[in-house]
Parts: structure tokens; sequence; C-alpha cells
């Protein structure tokens, strides 16, 4: 048998080199986006699919004509730094992963029970949800971004909201409990990743309505085309809705469970709601002529927002029935 | 009203409608029942505007209602007319093919010369092939015309109209159901009528006469505390052994109540909730007669169970005697004064002040057994003139001056508290979850999509031009897989680009 304590401390340690190798992820996927943005013309679109490298896209590269040759050096450059930022996001997701399963052994329990490990899941479901689209769509430009979020979360991870591996307090033993916050993190991370395209979506858009714009080749320009980033975020949206769904009802069961209502308007809950229903706005504003693209997606930013809320805000400054998550 | 764009409005609103409750106490939620009143003293000015607004009760507020009944209407106006249009699309023919199918999704066409008069036709053979993958397809002449995922539409108005369902569950427990608390000391025995107990809220037609028959006695009562680290204190596990009755007659049978496993009688369901310390002692009054004996519940004041309480024998000779103070299940002490060390009763001390006189328990005004009404008490002091206050280990007897009576500690006792809820509309609830997500999921993940096939016969002998393509219905692109199969089996050459490519996505 191995020793809990010991297998806490390696979990930790494995968290530190996580951060270390997603921060060099992040350097190289910003060398990366440097090197697509800064000269005229010479910056080729990100083309990447997948981990392996470049392969051709189906889509047209940019508004603007590409030069030949001469700046094959600088694009060979850019697509190995971002083939490269993608292999150590791996080494990086490889980690965490193994620092939450050291950490689940050393509690005894599925390593989901409060607001430290609720981030370090977060981080190791954002980079999921990040490499799985990434295998299936252009999205590189993605991983800055959310190499980014994955840094932010893991740092507020080991230093506000760092708690020691511990027994769980008698009313979160539950396997509803497994379930339900399984299933609102894996939803997080896709929303996440939805929310990215989100953002990137309206800058695309924005910088396409206004036309070519001589001097400096802009970010925008080195961005998968609107278009593309219009089907990830949809696709992301309509992936994760239904996940968030679920987590909702297992919640509403395990309060029944324990509390003997399924819904009792508890900030917590109210903000799950709040989420979900703007997110429902959402999905209805992209079935419906004048709403789709630029106008829903600021119900898909509204519904990050909340869900946003609802893990610092709710947690941190509202109390309620769910607040003993700990801090 | 039944427009998309109502639609969103109206969600958009009781998202927004939803955030006030959350940032503002509320009545009627169970996170801290005193919590309304706090803020109204802490905001006289502010708060009878709020109230009006219905904002410490704003889920169950008129403008809350109003807008999820709008939403529900005009949700029910817009989904039974796709109701009825998904009927006749499913039993009507998949509509033709459109003139051009070069703009079609996926548009692939060659040449090929019709076999001998034996061999199957391309149309019949797309339309085998298009039926094993579970399209409905019908020839028309040159022309084969395929339609599959009506799934997803069924799945979308399943999954609306499971929200009317809800709606109906939540109603049928808002109008039939009850919650109720009462709090158990261990030995104690709870009958399931309301006058026992401490708080009952019934519904508007709670059939309040005839509860569920069932009583319980709490035998024992375990709480187990992390007693080393950074959480040092912190809950572990609770168990309350019960030995129940349901009805009169029927055999007395055991289980154990832990959070998230209640105790379930037809639905009427226990809930362990809460706990804390009833300390057990024996009042004697001034002729030596025991006046008052037992356990008396003392309410956790914080997470060390530091408890305040009153303990009252009205029936002492010659006076009525009470006693007020606070219980330390690990009493230490500091440059403040005593307080608990640990929730755990490693060193109980039980801390009380007395009265004599008249607590006013016969004018029949109900009262709390967790206050004393003082007005016409007298506070017994020592021989200094002092109140009398007194520290009690367990065991010990506190006696008060002039023989007037005595107050043994005997022993430590922990008593439970219990929400118990009857609700009848949680099964209609499940089912509508059930439906949601089962809906939902089939609506957002199938695609409904079409594909044709057209044969252009070449004049006098020449090869036929043959064309498919297919369009998608759904926001998902077409499946590149229905439309390759179609192509590998009708196409004789071998095909030289991979389909996917000319796919538009
Ligand atoms: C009660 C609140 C409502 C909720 C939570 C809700 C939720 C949803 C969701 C999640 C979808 C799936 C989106 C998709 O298929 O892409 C959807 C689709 C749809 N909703 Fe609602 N809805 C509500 C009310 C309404 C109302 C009032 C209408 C009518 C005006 C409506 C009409 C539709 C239609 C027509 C679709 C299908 C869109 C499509 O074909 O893509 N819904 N709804």
């Amino acid at each position: 048998m191995i020793d809990p304590t010991m297998l806490a401390s390696l979990s930790n340690l494995l968290i530190y080199t996580a951060i270390a190798v997603y921060a060099v992820a992040f350097l190289t996927y910003a060398g990366e986006t440097a090197l697509r943005t800064t000269r005229r013309s010479t910056a080729p679109a990100y083309l990447g699919v997948g981990p392996g490298g470049p392969e051709p896209s189906p889509e047209p590269l940019s508004s603007e004509p590409l030069l030949p040759d001469p700046h094959d050096r600088i694009r060979q450059r850019a697509d190995w730094l971002g083939a490269a930022g993608t292999n150590v996001t791996i080494v990086g997701l490889a980690l965490i992963v193994t620092a939450t399963v050291a950490r689940g052994i050393a509690a005894q329990r599925a390593p989901w029970g409060n607001m430290f490990e609720f981030a370090l899941v977060g981080a190791v479901a954002l980079t999921a949800a990040y490499l799985a689209f990434l295998a299936r769509r252009p999205v590189r430009a993605f991983g800055v971004w959310i190499v980014g979020l994955v840094l932010l979360a893991l740092g507020m991870a080991v230093t506000v909201l760092y708690t020691p591996v511990d027994a769980l307090v008698p009313v979160l033993n539950s396997y509803w409990l497994v379930i339900h916050v399984a299933a609102a993190i894996t939803g997080g991370g896709i929303f996440s990743v939805g929310a990215v395209a989100t953002g990137l979506f309206l800058v695309r858009d924005r910088a396409d309505r206004r036309g070519p714009t001589s001097g400096r080749r802009r970010y925008a320009d080195a961005l998968p085309t609107s278009t593309t980033l219009a089907q990830v975020m949809h696709a992301a949206h309509m992936l994760a809705f239904p996940i968030w769904t679920f987590a909702v009802l297992a919640g509403a069961v395990w309060a029944e469970n324990s509390w003997g209502r399924y819904w009792g308007w508890d900030p917590k809950e109210t903000w799950a709601f709040i989420t979900w229903v703007l997110y429902a706005a959402y999905l209805h504003a992209e079935s419906t002529a004048g709403w789709r693209g630029r106008r829903a997606a600021l119900f898909a930013l509204g519904g990050y927002a909340a869900f946003l809320f609802n893990f610092f805000g709710v947690n941190l400054w509202i109390s309620g029935l769910h607040s003993y998550a700990g801090v | 009203m039944t427009s998309m764009r109502t639609a969103i409005i109206l969600l958009t609103l009781l998202a927004l409608a939803a955030v006030p409750g959350s940032l503002l106490p509320q009545r009627n939620v169970a996170t801290d029942p005193a919590a309304v009143d706090r803020f109204v003293m802490e905001n006289p000015h502010l708060s009878p505007w709020l109230d009006r607004l219905g904002l410490f009760d704003v889920y169950a507020s008129a403008w809350f209602a109003a807008i999820y009944l709008l939403l529900l209407v005009s949700m029910t106006g817009c989904v039974l007319p796709r109701c009825a249009r998904l009927w006749r699309s499913v039993r009507s023919a998949p509509v033709r093919a459109p003139g051009n199918l070069a703009r079609m999704e996926g548009h692939v066409e060659w040449t090929a010369h019709s076999g001998p008069a034996s061999e199957a036709s391309p149309q019949v053979a797309a339309a085998d092939l298009l039926r094993d993958r579970g399209f409905r397809v019908e020839i028309h002449g040159n022309e084969v015309r395929a339609e599959k995922g009506y799934l997803r539409e069924l799945g979308n108005l399943v999954f609306h109209l499971s929200l009317l369902v809800l709606l109906v569950g939540v109603a049928a427990g808002r109008l039939f159901g009850f919650e109720g608390r009462v709090a158990l000391a261990e030995g104690a025995t709870f009958t399931n009528v309301r006058s026992e107990y401490d708080a009952f809220t019934p519904s508007v037609w709670t059939d309040v006469d005839n509860l569920e028959p069932l009583s319980f006695t709490l035998d024992d009562f375990e709480a187990t505390f992390e007693t080393t680290g950074a959480k040092a204190g912190e809950p572990r596990r609770f168990n309350a052994a019960l030995s129940f009755r349901t009805g009169t007659g029927s055999p007395t049978r055991v289980q154990d109540v832990q959070p998230n496993h209640p105790l379930d009688i037809n639905e009427t369901k226990a809930f362990l909730t809460g706990h804390g310390y009833a300390p057990v002692v024996t009042v004697r009054d001034g002729r030596g007669d025991v006046t008052f004996s037992g356990p008396v519940i003392f309410l956790p004041r914080d997470s060390t169970y530091a408890s305040d309480g009153v303990i009252k024998a009205p029936d002492a000779v010659p006076q009525p005697l009470a006693f007020e103070g606070f219980f330390l299940p690990t009493a230490d002490i500091d440059d403040r004064g005593p307080y608990s060390a640990f929730p755990d009763a490693f060193n109980p001390e039980l801390f009380l002040t007395a009265f004599t006189g008249d607590m006013g328990l016969d004018d029949g005004t109900p009262q709390s057994v967790f206050t004393l009404d003082k007005t016409n008490m007298e506070q017994v002091t020592g021989e200094d003139g002092q109140p009398l206050a007194q520290a009690l280990a367990v065991g010990e007897t506190m006696t008060l001056p002039g023989g007037v009576g005595t107050l043994t500690f005997d022993k430590v006792a922990r008593f439970a508290n219990f929400q118990i809820a009857y609700d009848p509309g949680k099964e209609i609830s499940l089912l509508a979850a059930l439906m949601l997500l089962a809906g939902l999921t089939t609506s957002l993940s199938v695609r409904r999509r079409r594909i044709w096939l057209r044969v252009t016969p070449g004049a006098d002998g020449a090869a036929d031009h043959i064309e498919v393509a297919g369009q998608s219905l759904t926001r998902w692109p077409l499946k590149p897989a229905d439309l390759d199969a179609l192509v590998a089996a009708l196409r004789p050459a071998p095909i030289s680009t991979p389909l996917r490519e000319r796919t538009r996505s």
C-alpha cells in the first residue's frame, strides 16, 4: 500500500510541474501567433489540424492571396511552433491527469470534492475538450487562450483555493455528487472551448466586415475563417448543452436525496438555472434568421459569464447550502 | 407571440428575473430562515419596497410566474403546429430534388452506360442502399428522393413538451405536498401528526389530517469528527439509529438514517439534516421531589457546537424554577472566557444561571422551548448578591440558595434534526426530466438530411449522366458516409479524390 500523504505530495508536485509545462506551451503558442501576425502578407493563417502538424485545409486561407515561396520559412517556423505547442500541451494534460488520479487514490474518493479539486479537474476537462476539437477542426489558434485559461485555473488552485487531501463532509458523500460534478465540469470544459470560439468569432467577424486594412497584418486575419469559427462555436454549445442539462438534473436528484426537495432555489441552483436558460436562448438565436452568428454569440457569452459566476462568485461570496464545498 | 424572437426575449427575461433571488435573502428558501428578518432589520428603509416588489420571495412572485407561464404558452403555441407539420411530413413523400443539384452539398457526378436490362437500374440500387441506411426513399422516374432524421424533430417536440410535464410535477408538489421539521433527542419518539412537528408547511390542498401513519424513535445518534490535521473538527460521519413503525399494529423495525440516506415510508421521507447536544438533567424542587428529568435540546450556535438552551421546571414547589445557559462539548477557557475547543463531547460542561417565579406558561400563549420569558421571574443570586452562575461537569449538581431546588447534570445525550417531506409530484417531475434529457439529446445529435440521385439518360446510346447530392436540415454538416457509400456502390471507376474533400462542410 502506498502512503496517502506521499501520494498527495506527489500530486502537488505534478501540478507544479504541469504549471511549468503549460507555461512553456503558452509561450510556444504565443510565439506562433506572433509569427503569424507580425509582418504583412508573410503570415499564413493557422492551418494545423491535429497534433501531427499542418494538413491541407479545405477552406480558403485568408481573404488576401498568399505570396509564394519567399515566406515559406516563416510559415514553416510558425507551423513548427504550433505543433510543438500542442505536443507540450499534451504533456501538460498527461501530468494533470496523473495528478488527479494520485489525489483520488490519496483521498480514496472521486477527486472532485472541493474548489481546489474542481479547478484541477476543470483544467483537465478544458485541455481535453480543446484537444478533441483540435483533432477534428483547425482550431490551433484557440491554443494560446485555452492554455492561458488552464494556467489561470491551476494558478488559482495552488494559491487561493489550495486544500489538503481530506475526506468529505457526510452530505457530500454520495455517488450522485460524483456524477453531478463530473458532468458539470465536463460541460464546463466544452462551454469554455465554445466561449473561446465565440470570442474569436466576434473578432474575426468584425474584422471581416471592416474589410482589409493596410499595414500590419491583423490578428484577426490569422484566425480561422468566421465560418469555421461559427461552426466550432455552435458545435461546442450543442455538445455541452445536453451535458450541462444532465448535470443540473443529476444535481436535482442529489438534492432530493439529501434534503428532501429536488429544487430549492439555493444560489448555486439558481445560477445553474440562469446559465441553462441563457444557453437555451443562445440555441434559439442560432435557429433564428437575423440573430444567427453575431447576435447569438452575445447570449453564448452571457451563458458563460453566468457559468463562471456560479463557480467563483457563488462559492466565494454568496453563502448557501452548497457553500460547504470549502474554499 | 409564438415566434422564436419572443422565445429568446422571454428566456432572457427569465434569466434576469432569477438573479435578484440569488443575491437577496429569500423567504421559503432553506439556507437560512432568519436571513430575511436580519436583512429587514439592517435595511429598514429599503426593505418595505423590496418586499412590495416581491423581491424576498422572487420564485413565488406573480411577475416571475408571469414570465415562465408566458414562455410556456408561447412555446406550446410554437410547438403544437410543429407537431402537426412533422406528422404531415412523415406521412408524405420525401421532397423532390432541386433543379440544379450541383448547388447542393456534396455534389458528385459521373457518366455510366446502362448495363444490360437484367441489371438493376442505378435508381433501384441507390434506393436499396439508402433504405438499408435507414432513409425513407421514393423512386420517382429518374430521380431517387430520400430523407432521414425525423427523430430530431420528434426529440425537439418531446423536449419542449417535457417542460409542460415538469410544470405539472412542480405544481403537484406545491399543491399537495408538505415539508416539516422536528428535533428529537435520543430516546424520544415522533409520531407523524401535525401537532408533533416543530415547524410544518403544508401546501394548499395537503390532507393534513391523514398524514402517512408513521412513528419513529431516535435510539442512538452517533457523530464523528476529524480529530487531526487542517480539517480537524470537520464532520466525518453521522448516523441516526431509528426504530420505526408504520401504522398501529405493525411490527417495529430498525433503520440507520444518514445524510443522503433517508427513511422512506410510502414517499414520506425523513432526512437527517442536523444535530446537536441535549444535556440530560434532573431538577429537584424545594421538597426534594423530582420535577423534571430528561434530555433538553440545546441549539448549536456555531461549528464547535457551543449551544444555548433553557431548562424549565414549572411545577416546582414552592416556586417554578428555570435555568438558562450554554453547553460546551469540549470546554476550554481563555482570556475571553469559556469556549468550545472541539465539536465532539470530550470535556462537556454546562454553564447555567437560575430563575424563579412565573414563566408565563399558564396564559395559553404558545412559547418556544428555547426561550425564557423573564418578565415575571427573578434571577437567583448567590451569597455575594451577584447572579448565581455555575459550570457543571457530568455528575455535578447545582444547589440553589434558600433550599428552593437543585439541578444535576446527569449525562450528555445528542439530538438530531429531521426534515420530513412528502412531494406527490416528484415522479411526474422525474418523468419530465427523463423526457427532457432524451428529447434534447436526440434533437441536438440527430442530423435530419436529404439525399437525391438523378439519372439523366444520354441521347442515343451515349452514357447516362448520374448525379448525387444532399442537403442538411440542421446546423451539422451532412454525414459524408451517406454519399461516400452511394458513390462507392454506383460509380464504376475507382474514386480518385476522397469525397470528404468535396463535401462542403
Ligand atoms: C420554455 C423555454 C424553452 C426552452 C428551455 C427551449 C429550449 C430549446 C432548445 C434547447 C432547443 C434546441 C436548439 C436546437 O435545436 O438547436 C430548442 C429548439 C427550438 N425551440 Fe425552444 N425552448 C423554449 C421555448 C420555446 C418557445 C417559446 C418556442 C417558440 C417560439 C420554441 C421553439 C423552438 C424551435 C422551433 C426549436 C427548433 C429550432 C431548430 O429547428 O433548430 N422554444 N428550444
